[in-house]
């Protein structure tokens, strides 16, 4: 087992090493639409993993992520923007004084959005986390809007409703690989270890759990502000790929995006958030064309117009659901050991027979 | 005078109207095998519930003396906590992670003792390597204790009943209580079955110098392995004493075969 | 002090308007926590569409007098049919599939079409506002002491209590209601008594949609600006009385719509400088109510089985 251990360790480092190449070509060679979707790609299998993390490994059906990502984008916002250009973002309402003179680089302005958002959730999570099922649900729901409501509100640090604009835009996926690839790697290693089990148990039977000596509430909490924390990295990077943020960015619905990467994907498998994730932000790419007027041999075809696009999305979230509710992954993964073990014995689709006797 | 592993004192639960459990005073000693018998919906259970906190007592307190000899009162505490002091359980009707592996099961039962905090976890940082190098030590020896080695990649549903029952009960065994409450373990047991169950609790009495406290229907295994026994009967305490004299007590007698017509 | 500065400034009549406006936006609201806690106390989900079946029942309205120019009284009995069949259909097609799955995969189902009816009405309807169709009489405003009323607002009280007289009775004197009830209790021992499980879940559905329809109609009158997410905020809201009120409890939801429709109103009315935070008071009712009293103000206590 030691011997495949650190065979699979220099593999994942291989891995990392031709992954980030790769996304140094990208960034050289790649016009800056496609880089953008690539790097949408990679922020949202930051934040599918996270929301993945409470809802797939602990079990708690949270919808706060939007919230979350509001905290780590206008993090970002506030503290980036050059402070000379802050006058003419808050040009009805003057920044906050205290504020107006603090400028933080981007990775400071991002740990710090992680931490905000993992400090909110953790006051939310004492009176929530009691909850479960469809009243977490509502209540997580609940709570991502009040934050956009607040900073809706708060004017002089969030230039209210008119957004925050001039953010030093980020649309280099190196940069946002490097981050993904370092949130990855840090959310894997908490789900594999002690703590990412007592995740699980609290996921398969909160009673036995308990009877374990697994405490509910704390380690609820903690998978909680964790799964927080990346959602505010995830935020943050958001806000700077995107060059502005806006209360309406927000909006609960952007949930659904990481609810549908996580329920493709397979609730409870790392790798199958990060599937779930390219596979949605490049399809909602890719859907754009129903959004477009189609005409085949001359005829226009009525139904691609405006909308066609989100009808589609909810559709395939219902058929998903509906047909195929565990996912790609389901609760599984894939591993070094499965990939070379199938290498080795490429036999197509014949497993499951043999196991089945 | 030997000393009291676990004393309830006049613990009463209700549920609305209904007394589950009235008044009850059990004490279990070190080292001892006790049973708590009576017919279905007897409050043998809620009782359970009541020591672990799954459930607070409606009156009454219940005290444990933890591992360094300090009587502790458990009353209304968090089962979590309960069970970090030393007191582990096993379910009815089996409550296992039923889709993770075998092995994680039991290794999941180590981890309440973890002292690590998150963050070394997430680092892996050397004092946590070192703690899970030796919660997977456990559940190796654990494992192959109960020869469920070669099944422990498994899915513990996947197991055949019995074998579930064993696996719960090492899973208990595994968070190292130094009171296992087992709740029917030989429900579903064939007699051959209950007779090697018989000897496996025995053992493990001796071998983790282990005070046990268990609900059972079977009376062979009650009989041979109980140094004393308690009858619950419509949550009221009707009997108690060695195997013995509960064989031959009227009320107990009648509490499970129901009174004579001419009585 | 804000508050008693509001307060001076507000004059009798002021203040009758702020009630009324209170008590009409709690009728409705609580026409539509109905549907809520109905569901809930039959299948234990919440049905996440049920906001946006409020929204298609104002689009039903609207097509229905704008462009079938169908009498206004017509249309309103159509778009009540129409919406509880709305109601069943969904129930069948996204609820019913899943009826023995884990609780986690119905809720996102519900969200699902949820979603799917907010994206359907965005693109066949398109997301500009449309404007709710003026009724004779009903839209227009009444003088009343000094203060311009919307005549609606007088109905809207009357026909929550006859919408919810009516319901009581089905529940508590028909052959239906009974059914509905047994389920509601214990949903296998009435499957063992041979009730027509899915039957009841329909008549559910119908009766829910239909409460909400009759809803949504007053709701277009009231506030005309119709979107495809008018039913988002409502819905929520609703479900949250339903909460406040005790899930699966009728008088509960009724309870709950006029405490979150009032306090909303009056909340606005005495601290101006809130009113951005609107919206966010439902939620920490919602809170608050978790915390303190978790079954509801009307809802009973229950204790789980281990």
């Amino acid at each position: 087992m030691n011997k495949n251990g650190k065979r699979n360790f220099l593999l994942t480092v291989v891995a990392l090493i031709v992954l980030f190449g790769l996304s140094c070509f990208v960034q050289g060679e790649v016009d800056a639409y496609i880089r953008r979707i690539v790097n949408l790609c990679l922020i949202y299998a930051i934040i599918g993993l996270s929301m993945n993390i409470t809802n797939g490994f602990a079990g708690q059906f949270s919808l706060g992520q939007a919230g979350f990502m509001a905290i780590g984008a206008y993090m970002v916002g506030i503290f980036t923007v050059p402070v000379n250009l802050r006058a003419d973002v808050f040009y009805a309402v003057p920044m906050n004084p205290h504020l107006v003179n603090i400028y933080m680089p981007l990775w400071l302005a991002l740990i710090m959005g992680g931490i905000l958002a993992a400090i909110v959730a953790g006051l939310i999570g004492t009176p929530v986390l009691r909850l479960r099922g469809d009243y977490l649900a509502i209540a997580t729901l609940g709570f991502s809007e009040i934050i956009r409501i607040i900073i809706t509100n708060a004017n002089t640090i969030t230039n209210g409703a008119l957004g925050i604009k001039n953010i030093p835009s980020l649309n280099d996926v190196r940069y946002i690989f490097l981050a993904t690839a370092v949130s990855y790697i840090l959310m894997t290693l908490l789900l594999s270890s002690s703590y990412g089990r007592a995740f699980k148990a609290i996921r398969e039977d909160e009673i036995a759990a308990e009877a374990m000596g697994i405490n509910l509430f704390h380690h609820k909490n903690l998978a909680f502000m964790v799964s927080a924390f990346f959602a505010g990295i995830g935020g943050g990077l958001y806000g700077a790929l995107l060059g502005t943020v806006d209360p309406k960015n927000f909006l609960f619905t952007l949930t659904y995006n990481f609810l549908l990467i996580i329920v493709l994907g397979g609730m409870g498998s790392v790798t199958g958030s990060m599937l779930g994730a390219v596979i949605v932000t490049a399809g909602l790419e890719y859907l754009r064309i129903f959004d477009e007027p189609l005409e085949i041999m001359g005829v226009a075809i009525p139904l691609f117009r405006p909308g066609l696009r989100m009808v589609v999305f909810s559709v395939l979230l219902m058929v998903c659901v509906l047909f195929w509710r565990h996912g790609i992954m389901g609760t599984k993964e894939f591993t070094w050991d499965k990939l070379i073990n199938f290498l080795k014995h490429p036999n197509f689709g014949r497993k499951k027979e043999v196991q089945r006797k | 005078m030997t000393q009291n592993v676990l004393r309830t004192e006049h613990v009463t639960q209700r549920f609305g109207g209904v007394i589950a459990v009235n008044d009850l005073n059990i004490e279990v000693n070190e080292h001892e095998i006790i049973a708590l018998i009576g017919p279905n919906g007897a409050g043998k259970t809620t009782a359970f519930n009541d020591i672990t906190g799954v459930y607070r007592p409606t009156q009454g307190r219940v005290i444990y003396t933890g591992k360094d000899g300090k009587e502790i009162d458990i009353t209304g505490k968090k089962p979590s906590d309960i069970a970090t002091l030393g007191v582990a359980r096993t379910f009815q009707n089996i409550r296992l992670f039923k889709d993770l592996s075998v092995y994680e099961n039991v290794l999941i039962a180590t981890h309440l003792h973890l002292k690590s905090n998150f963050l070394s976890a997430m680092f892996r940082l050397p004092w946590y390597r070192q703690e899970e190098a030796r919660m997977h030590e456990t559940v190796e020896r654990f494992l192959k204790e109960v020869n469920l080695w070669d099944v422990r990649n498994e899915k513990a549903s996947s197991l055949p009943y019995g074998r579930q029952r064993y696996l719960e009960i090492i899973r208990a065994l595994a968070t190292d209580p130094k009171l296992l409450l087992l709740d029917e373990p030989a429900a579903g047991m064939n007699p051959k079955e209950t007779a090697e169950l018989t000897e496996f609790i025995r053992r493990i009495r001796d071998e983790h110098n282990l005070t046990i406290l268990m609900i059972e229907h079977h009376m062979d295994l009650v009989m041979e392995i109980s140094d004393r026994i308690y009858v619950l009967d419509f949550g009221n305490t009707i009997a108690k004493g060695d195997p013995a004299a509960i064989q031959n007590n009227e009320r107990v007698i009648t509490a499970y075969l129901g009174e004579d017509e001419d009585a | 002090m804000e508050i008693f500065q509001a307060i001076a400034n507000m004059t009798a009549a002021g203040f009758a308007q702020h009630l009324v406006n209170g008590i009409s936006l709690g009728s409705l609201y609580a026409l539509i926590a109905i549907g809520y806690t109905m569901v809930y106390g039959i299948l234990l989900m919440i049905n996440f569409a049920h906001g946006d079946i409020v929204m298609m029942a104002c689009y039903f309205a609207f097509f229905g007098i704008t462009a079938f120019h169908i009498p206004w009284y017509l249309t309103f009995v159509g778009t009540i049919i129409a919406t509880a069949l709305l109601g069943v259909i969904i129930e069948r097609t996204a609820y019913r599939p899943l009826r023995d799955a884990p609780k986690n995969s119905v809720l996102i189902s519900a969200i699902g079409a949820s979603f799917l009816l907010e994206n359907l009405a965005n693109y066949l309807f398109s997301g500009r506002p449309m404007h709710f169709p003026d009724i004779p009489f009903l839209s227009s405003m009444v003088p009343v002491g000094g203060v311009q009323i919307q005549a609606i607002c007088f109905f809207i009280p009357v026909v929550t209590v006859l919408c919810l007289v009516l319901l009581l009775h089905i529940v508590n004197h028909t052959k239906t209601g009974m059914a509905m009830r047994a389920v509601s209790k214990d949903y296998e021992i009435a499957r063992v008594m041979g009730i027509n499980i899915d039957n009841v879940i329909s008549i559910t559905f119908a009766l829910g949609s239909a409460l909400a329809a009759v809803g949504a109609i007053m709701w277009g009158i009231r506030y005309p600006g119709i979107t495809p997410y008018l039913g988002v905020m409502p819905g929520l809201k609703c479900f949250i009385a339903a909460v406040v009120g005790g899930i699966g409890n009728i008088k509960g939801a009724v309870l709950g719509g006029f405490i979150l429709g009032l306090g909303e109103i009056l909340i606005v009315a005495f601290f101006p400088a809130f009113s951005g935070y609107r919206d966010a008071f439902a939620f920490i009712v919602l809170i608050l109510i978790l915390f303190y009293k978790p079954t509801g103000l009307l809802g009973e206590t229950t204790t789980e089985k281990v």
